[in-house]
């Protein structure tokens, strides 16, 4: 039988969650095989080597490159407190003519009689990573990190902002169609992850923000309100990084989008779970899409399935994910196996819909994506 | 026992190897979506692409093996040409009998390519130089970090530490100049003590090709924290540019230690002869090679996804750049937000609301893989690429100049022309050769809207002809080209390049409908004149292998490349749009300011050209 594999964003309500939470460096790892974290435990931690600033001590002294070893009264490997005097050169009396302070405390990394500079390094930056979702520790990654899985519902977004964060699921809007707009942000919504439907506005954001919403979770965004968001038009979907206190999931795409049923249902019947939610967002080889993980501990130890996909097959429901039927849901009802030329005159593999209204289309199959099972 | 000449298996025009003639070559394309493989066969005199098969690349998770899909890939070849060329997981080579081929090549740009951090003293000079080795090279330039480049110390070995580049090139200063600055880059990357993107088991390859006598300096900061070349100075001089040194050197290194590290690929290499080439340095190659020996100047362009590509060459000197940010899907929102909103409004023939065009746009980039079901939404997306061209093609044209810095010695006529240095070396009247390549020009529904794309964007003027590389396969073409020159030139002319014909820009500005052309074609069917009006575009059907001996004269004002109002002998190039002819004027080109004026303007061309379904040619 003709079929063909497009994947669609996962949304269901058993996975086995596999998150890896590695150190950007090699570190200590605090936790073991076995043990059950919660989201915000820490697993592992590191200390990034400080800062480097470099002193121009030849030329603050005013003697030449060459010569600065003669005029240094630290060496390399040394500590330094800031406003420490590292350097100093004489007058023909004895006198201390110049001198050159440590601008910060650490250790002198490298002085150079080429340039005349000397190297200072900060104290090391500590970093830890957290486990992120509330599981069990698979697997320890000696002085790198940890694996934790979680049993629970996991839904995948198209596109987000802001980083990781956690909180309670509720919902602000009754049916997927509702605009979530900021009079339906409550003071009570204030460390909750709040879900709306088919839009959200730059002022909804603001609102959100103001009320510590930890994150908000919609179909659709105008790319208009994301570049007022952001400050600038955003070029290339690597996000994730924006430090915006509320963490922004879209489901469904640019526009006002009402969110896919299926996604929408799974939420508000998870409704007061604890919920993982990551805005990061790289589509580039090697795909990160947002995503909320919600862990059930009623399906804790169960090994769910992982969602074997047949690639697209008639009957297979599918969502339309380009105009003109932008967001349309139905079942494939023929795959044609040669090249049919679309309204373009490009000639491309195609698949003959009917959509939930009875009407029919043949569409391009790049233009669908398989709603999982 | 082979010579080292030998094994290395010199080129040759003629097509041998080791002293023996090739007669079947497969080469791979490994890219970060599809690995592409063709067949190629000598034929008579001549060697031409048999068959292509391809498969998606399998740097990444679930296989990690790239050989997987380089097998995928030959056993399409296998049953697409009947032939047996694998025994087992094994290339049967040289060919014997009916099996196997006499030599397998492959380039690569899986795994992100090669992404390089360079440096120099002065950006403008040998930080320039140094882009421009990297580049030519084949690499992505991450960052030119410059002592004068604005940022400081620390800011600069933050910016390395984030990068995590591949490779740094490490240049600054010519040869007896000051040693400080140079030895100052050292010690900044020494203090950034960068880690390698790709595996944690190697140090960070540094070439240093800077100031000779810094060496010592450099090796004392480096020697020991990366590993550390040592190679010729780019820029020996003010006045001289060496890059082959410091590109050769790049390519030993990609091999030795990037590409070693990505799965699969130290299997990869045992199965070629030759040295795997980045992708974009092989395409370079060919395009430098066929430019070269047919006396041309030539531009091509690749536009990807993610990025573009735009290689020339022109009196005799290579120049290749790379748009990190500018492409059909990944980086389409990119396109947006460099050119400006009204900068692609111009070229959408109908009336959208921004806030649509934008989401439409931002709907693209999230979901990469879609394509154009309606013919609007294809006329979208080829506004954009007229636009990624552009500014592809600006940043060429900034980067292909003459060497900064040098002092030039002027007599009193040179007041008058003020030819500075560091002027670009494009010359769009001598152009002869605009290839295009890339999704959105190569598979264009009709071959006359990639015409009308490239005529739009590169704005060539005179005479020039214009083709599309619609398999891409100059990247197996520029591998090839190090092996026998003689084989992948005639691939490249015979089978690689579709040709659309030769355009006719007019140059100067007249008004709509003003008489601006006279051309008189001798034609296969006869001799035949054409008079063409200023603001109008027409097509002329000629075939391919297909020529026409035309005397154009201008009307006064207008030059066509002998000088204004001067007529000018050529030979035009038929193909499969026919010859081009592009009356709406250049220095400057314009569009009608008022939207109704330009949308009317925009349907006459595109039935003139018969570019779009439902307006046939006039």
């Amino acid at each position: 039988m003709a079929h063909s594999y497009t994947p669609g964003l996962r949304v269901t309500e058993r996975a086995r969650v596999v998150k890896t939470r590695r150190l950007p460096l090699k570190g200590q790892v605090v936790v073991k095989k076995g043990d059950k974290v919660t989201a915000e435990t820490v697993v592992a931690r590191t200390e990034l080597p400080g800062n480097v600033q470099p002193v121009k001590a030849a030329s603050i002294m005013g003697v030449h490159q060459q010569d600065l070893l003669e005029y240094m009264l630290k060496k390399e490997g040394d500590p330094v407190q800031k406003d420490e005097v590292i350097a100093a050169s004489k007058s023909f009396f004895g006198l201390f003519k110049s001198q050159v302070k440590s601008p910060c405390t650490g250790t002198v990394e490298s002085i150079s009689p080429v340039t005349g500079q000397v190297i200072l390094r900060e104290p090391p930056i500590p970093v830890e990573v957290h486990a992120y979702i509330d599981g069990v520790v698979t697997e320890v990654i000696e002085s790198e990190g940890v694996v934790v899985e979680a049993s629970g519902a996991f839904i995948q977004g198209i596109f987000g902002i802001g980083g990781e964060t956690t909180g309670e699921l509720v919902m602000a809007v009754d049916d997927p169609a509702t605009e979530l707009t900021d009079d339906l942000l409550k003071p009570e919504h204030r460390g909750k992850v709040v879900v709306g439907g088919s839009r959200v506005t730059k002022q909804t954001i603001a609102r959100a923000k103001e009320l510590g919403v930890r994150a908000v979770v919609v179909g659709g965004l105008d790319d208009q309100d994301l570049k007022s968001i952001l400050g600038y038009d955003l070029g290339v979907a690597i996000t994730g990084h924006e430090n915006l206190g509320t963490t922004v999931v879209v489901t469904e795409g640019f526009g006002r989008m009402t969110m896919a049923g299926r996604t929408f249902n799974l939420l508000r019947k998870l409704v007061g779970k604890k919920v993982s939610v990551n805005g990061a967002t790289q589509i580039r080889a090697g795909v990160m899409r947002p995503e909320i993980v919600i862990p059930l501990v009623a399906a804790a130890g169960e090994d769910a399935p992982e969602g074997e996909n047949l690639g697209l097959q008639i009957g297979s429901p599918i969502r339309v994910i380009r105009m003109p039927h932008f967001g349309w849901l139905g079942e494939v009802v023929e795959l044609p196996p040669e090249l049919r030329a679309l309204e373009t005159e490009a000639m491309v593999r195609t698949l003959k819909v009917k959509f939930q209204d009875g009407s029919e289309a043949v569409l391009p199959r790049a233009n669908v994506e398989a709603i999982e099972t | 026992m082979a010579t080292a000449s030998e094994s290395k298996g010199p080129d040759s025009k003629d097509g041998t190897w080791n002293g023996r003639e090739l007669k079947s070559i497969l080469a791979t394309d490994c890219g970060s979506t599809t690995t592409k493989a063709v067949l190629i066969e000598k034929r008579g005199d001549e060697y031409r692409l048999v068959v292509r098969g391809e498969a998606p690349t399998t740097v990444e998770a679930p296989f990690e093996d790239v050989t997987r899909g380089v097998l995928n890939a030959i056993m399409e070849i296998e049953e697409l040409a009947g032939r047996k060329i694998l025994d087992g997981e094994r290339i049967i080579s040289p060919q014997n009998g009916t099996e196997g081929v006499d030599i397998y090549l492959s380039t690569s740009s899986a795994g992100g390519g090669l992404q390089m951090m360079v440096t120099g003293v002065v950006k403008a000079m040998t930080g320039e130089s140094a882009e421009r080795a990297a580049l030519g090279a084949g690499a992505i330039v991450m960052d030119i970090v410059a002592s004068n480049d604005g940022r400081l110390p620390h800011e600069k070995v933050r910016r390395i530490r984030d990068l995590r580049p591949d490779m740094i090139l490490l240049s600054g200063g010519i040869d007896g100049g000051t040693k400080t600055h140079v030895v100052e880059l050292a010690e900044i990357i020494a203090a950034a003590d960068p880690k390698p993107r790709l595996g944690q088991a190697y140090k960070l390859p540094i070439i240093y090709a800077g100031n000779k006598d810094a060496t010592a300096e450099v090796k004392e900061r480096l020697g020991s924290k990366t590993d550390l070349v040592v190679t010729d100075n780019i820029r020996p001089s003010m006045e001289l540019e060496n890059l082959m040194p410091a590109r050769h050197k790049i390519h030993d290194l990609f091999m030795e230690h990037v590409m070693a590290q990505a799965p699969g690929y130290r299997k990869l290499m045992s199965w070629s002869p030759v040295p795997i080439m980045p992708t974009p340095a092989a395409v370079g190659n060919i395009i430098e090679r066929v430019a070269k020996e047919r006396h041309m100047q030539v531009v091509g362009v690749d536009i990807g996804g993610a990025t573009t590509d735009v290689f020339s060459v022109f009196q005799g000197v290579f120049n290749r750049t790379v748009s990190a940010n500018l492409g059909m899907s990944y980086s389409v929102s990119n396109v947006l937000a460099e050119a400006g909103l009204a900068n692609v409004m111009r070229w959408v023939p109908f009336s959208i609301e921004e806030s649509d065009l934008r989401n439409r746009i931002k709907n693209k980039m999230i979901r990469p893989t879609t394509i154009p079901q309606t013919l609007e939404e294809l006329q979208i997306e080829q506004a954009i690429s007229r636009e990624a061209l552009r500014l592809a093609f600006q940043q060429h044209k900034a980067l292909a100049v003459g060497l900064k810095g040098v002092q030039q010695e002027r007599t009193i006529s040179d007041t008058f022309e003020q030819t500075a240095s560091g002027e670009t070396l494009i010359n769009l009247l001598g152009l002869n050769l605009l290839v295009g390549s890339g999704g959105v020009l190569s598979h264009a529904p009709r071959r006359v809207q990639s015409a009308w794309m490239m005529l739009d964007a590169f704005l060539p003027e005179g005479v020039t002809d214009l083709a599309v590389d619609s398999i891409f396969m100059m990247p197996q073409l520029g591998v090839l080209a190090e092996v026998s020159t003689k084989a992948a030139t005639d691939v490249f002319v015979r089978d690689c390049l579709i040709y659309l014909g030769s355009s006719v820009s007019v140059i100067g500005r007249g008004k709509d409908g003003q008489k601006c052309l006279k051309a008189t074609l001798d034609l296969p069917g006869g001799k035949k004149e054409f008079d063409l009006n200023f603001g109008t575009m027409q097509i002329v059907p000629l075939d391919v292998d297909q020529t026409a001996e035309a005397v154009l004269e201008p009307a006064q004002g207008f030059d066509v490349g002998a000088g204004k109002g001067k007529s000018l002998k050529a030979t035009l190039k038929g193909g499969v749009v026919g010859l081009v002819f592009d009356c709406r004027g250049r220095q400057p080109f314009a569009l009608p300011e008022s939207h109704d004026e330009r949308i009317k303007k925009f349907t006459e061309w595109s039935g003139a050209l018969g570019a779009y379904p439902g307006l046939a040619r006039s």
